[in-house]
């Protein structure tokens, strides 16, 4: 079975939600668009306060080339634009929508068929993702329509469909897989169009069987299309790594993977690539895993953008009394939660709701020199080296010693015995060099 | 409303601790110290209650009066030294020795670095190589009535007193023995004189697969020293089996190479640097002045890791391929 080599880790899973149903979580309120909700310039409002929006409307247009637009999940009225809180407690402009009693007035498009499907040049199919404020689903957010436009010079060889979700607790990507696993095929067989790739992997950890015998049956109808089986190493899902495992390519430091030759898409991403290409729906609703030991009812909810987050709390079961800490994301890359009034966005893979016991980080030691940093690395660099250039203020050493590689996937923080902040440090220094940029 | 923590990522971090480490290595040693007590009975368990006592002793008032600290003593690491320490010393070492030993380990060896992951070298061995070159008569005067594994299975036939161990013979220049001349089996499970926690070959392997089996350590250095050891041995025309089997070259390889503070942080490194003490170790045997080399070797190839740091660092990934680009 096919893994990458250098370095990873192996945490436990918690995959509490595997094997549930996606649940529709109920139309809320009031809901809260951020304009942020990508990497690159936030979008411009086009509606004003007072204004009638359907369902899959443009609320607002991308803001520039690295952008997306924006589109009402629900029928409602513009409330008013004002800042709403990001999970991590900034306040950043939104555009508040209060939904109608009745969502029946929905712009009803008629779907394409295959013929006209077939049809649409790679040209157009990027225009429609772009149209759909598609951004990558696994967390990045980078437009999608960006990185379809293959540049010039380069070309595309292999499409690969991130299915690996190597994070501890979320279950998003299989509950996708499980339930939408046609889709997902036709959505990389549409990105291979688009990009002009002839060969299309989609790469599975072995933990996830039923998504991978889903996957495997819905891939025979397209022979260009192969699924893949991973071991289980956290972080398999890293571009690179990914690339890796499924291609043996190495992406060349500080170079994007179509140097390669390949194009690097979650599954979601897949689906929203064909949901907005065949039913002509933009990107609007996503899949959110909400779990944790104390709720009562986790689960793979669908979440339409802009559903404030104590709303999907509450759908799961409500807060418990022992909840400590509240990730926005997975336990490894997420981001802790300050703030439930924030609101769901395009990037939202999951909300872990961690007890109190585990919510707090355990005391860090000396540095013992166990050499454990340095063999987790999936980047090859010396964590423990870096923490202390970075204790010392030398970013010019941290840069020589290509702390711009690291990925930021926390497997030095989390093997380190002696709970060391590496990637604390680690994030500190790049932040230094970007800053002297 | 709760309170919620805020903290940056990752949130899980896994079970293994240096605590837990340590106290791996603490149980990876329990089957040698047993056979040390049953090869030389009663004064073998107090050399090592003195020498873990004076340790923890000496680190404890190092933390409270010097460095104004808190306690470390939990961490484990000066129980690790204070046992590793009665490995290298005979059995019937002066008690006061074995405190100055133990005083010069963890004082000098690791706390005058600033404590646990600090020191370039290894403490106990610090605390062993001080009291050789100041002592040397008593640390190469071993107990009477154990037998020495050279002259065969009486035992009683030594006057050991005076100082064979085995390596002796080997580092002399008379003519080198042959395996005839031993009983092997005596020297893998401990019946032959020497220091402490050397004679019992099978019970330090056991505490390897221990560590192996617990992750504590890696096979890197233990196999590149091990094996280096065994292929200079052959090469000089030795018995690789006696050369590992003899002295303390299984307890270096196992308990003093393989300390963390000490040792490279890439495997690559950690491969030469094990491949290097033994080789060091040989030469020693065969001419040094001393019979036996390892922990001199060790100490050696202490001094050389910030250097292998240096020079054997890990190949960030896609930098090969980047340079090709350029």
């Amino acid at each position: 079975m096919k893994t990458f080599r250098k370095g990873g880790i192996h945490p436990p899973e918690y995959k509490l939600t595997a094997g549930r149903p996606i649940v529709g979580v109920p139309v809320p309120s009031e809901i809260r668009i951020m304009l942020s909700q990508c990497i690159g310039t936030p979008s411009r409002p086009v509606v004003k306060a007072g204004d009638h929006v359907v369902a899959g409307q443009m609320i607002a247009e991308a803001g520039g080339f690295v952008g997306a637009p924006l589109h009402s999940p629900v029928c409602g009225t513009v409330k008013k634009l004002e800042p709403t809180r990001t999970p991590q407690g900034i306040w950043q402009d939104s555009i508040v929508i209060v939904p109608d009693e009745t969502q029946e007035d929905a712009i009803q498009a008629t779907p394409r068929d295959e013929d006209e499907i077939m049809a649409l040049s790679p040209e157009e199919i990027v225009a429609i993702v772009g149209e759909a404020g598609i951004v990558g689903l696994g967390g990045a957010t980078f437009p999608t329509r960006v990185k379809l436009s293959v540049p010039k010079g380069k070309k595309a060889r292999t499409v690969i469909i991130n299915g690996a979700e190597c994070e501890p607790c979320l279950t998003c990507d299989d509950a996708l897989m499980r339930t939408e696993a046609q889709a997902i095929v036709k959505g990389a067989f549409l990105i291979m169009k688009a990009t002009g790739a002839p060969e299309g992997i989609i790469g599975i950890e072995e933990n996830k069987p039923e998504a991978i015998a889903a996957m495997e049956a819905a891939a025979k109808t397209v022979p260009a299309i192969s699924v893949c089986k991973l071991k289980k190493k956290y972080p398999q899902g890293g571009e690179k790594q990914l690339i890796y495992a499924l291609t043996g390519r190495i992406v060349p430091a500080g170079t994007l993977p179509i140097e390669t030759g390949c194009i690097v898409d979650n599954v979601a991403t897949a689906f929203a690539v064909y949901d907005a290409v065949r039913n002509r729906r933009p990107l609007t609703e996503r899949i959110v895993t909400v779990t944790g030991p104390g709720l009562s009812n986790p689960g793979n909810f669908l979440v339409k953008n802009g559903t404030p987050l104590s709303a999907l709390i509450d759908f799961a079961g409500g807060l418990p009394e022992e909840a400590g800490k509240i990730i926005a994301g997975g336990p490894m890359m997420g981001r802790a939660v300050s703030t439930l009034d924030s609101t769901a966005t395009k990037g939202l893979s999951g909300l872990v709701v961690v007890p109190a016991d585990m919510a707090e980080r355990k005391p860090s030691g000396p540095c013992i020199r166990c050499a454990r940093c340095v063999s987790a690395c999936p980047m090859g660099l010396e964590p423990y080296l870096l923490m202390l250039q970075a204790e010392n203020r030398v970013w010019d050493d941290m840069s020589a010693h290509g702390v711009m590689n690291c990925l930021e996937c926390g497997c030095c923080s989390y093997i380190c015995p002696a709970s060391r902040p590496l990637l604390d440090y680690i994030k500190l220094g790049k932040q230094e060099l970007r800053k002297k940029k | 409303m709760n309170r919620l923590t805020i903290s940056i990522s990752p949130h899980i971090h896994t079970s293994t601790t240096i605590d837990r480490c340590m106290w791996n290595v603490v149980i990876a040693m329990l089957p040698a110290l047993a056979v040390a007590i049953w090869t030389f009975g009663m004064p073998a368990l107090m050399v090592t209650a003195i020498s873990v006592a004076a340790c923890l002793l000496t680190e404890w008032a190092v933390t409270r009066f010097m460095l104004h600290r808190p306690c470390t003593l939990a961490n484990g690491s000066a129980l690790i030294t204070g046992i590793l320490l009665a490995f290298n010393l005979p059995s019937i070492l002066p008690w006061w020795m074995v405190i100055i030993g133990a005083v010069v380990a963890i004082g000098i060896g690791k706390m005058s670095f600033g404590g646990l992951g600090c020191n370039i070298w290894n403490p106990a061995l610090v605390g062993r190589v001080f009291l050789l070159v100041s002592f040397p008569a008593a640390m190469t005067t071993w107990p009477d009535g154990v037998p020495s594994a050279f002259d065969g299975t009486t035992g009683a036939s030594t006057h050991a007193s005076t100082g064979a161990t085995l390596l002796t013979h080997l580092n002399s220049s008379e003519a080198v023995p042959s395996l005839a001349d031993y009983d092997l089996l005596d020297m893998v499970f401990g019946h032959m004189n020497g220091s402490l926690g050397e004679v019992g070959g099978i019970a330090i392997l056991i505490g390897l697969a221990y560590l192996l089996l617990t992750k504590t350590v890696t096979w890197h250095i233990p196999v590149s020293m091990l094996g280096s050891a065994a292929l200079f041995s052959w090469a000089l025309g030795g018995n690789p089996l006696l050369d590992l089997f003899a002295g303390g070259l299984l307890l270096g390889a196992v308990f003093m190479a393989t300390d963390y503070v000490t040792s490279p942080m890439t495997r690559k490194g950690q491969l030469l640097y094990g491949f290097m003490i033994g080789f060091i170790t040989i030469i020693i045997r065969r001419y040094g002045a001393y019979p036996e080399g390892v922990s001199f070797a060790i100490l050696l190839m202490n001094s050389f890791v910030p250097l292998i740091n240096r020079y054997f660092r890990p190949a960030v990934f896609g930098e090969k391929e980047r340079r090709a680009m350029a």
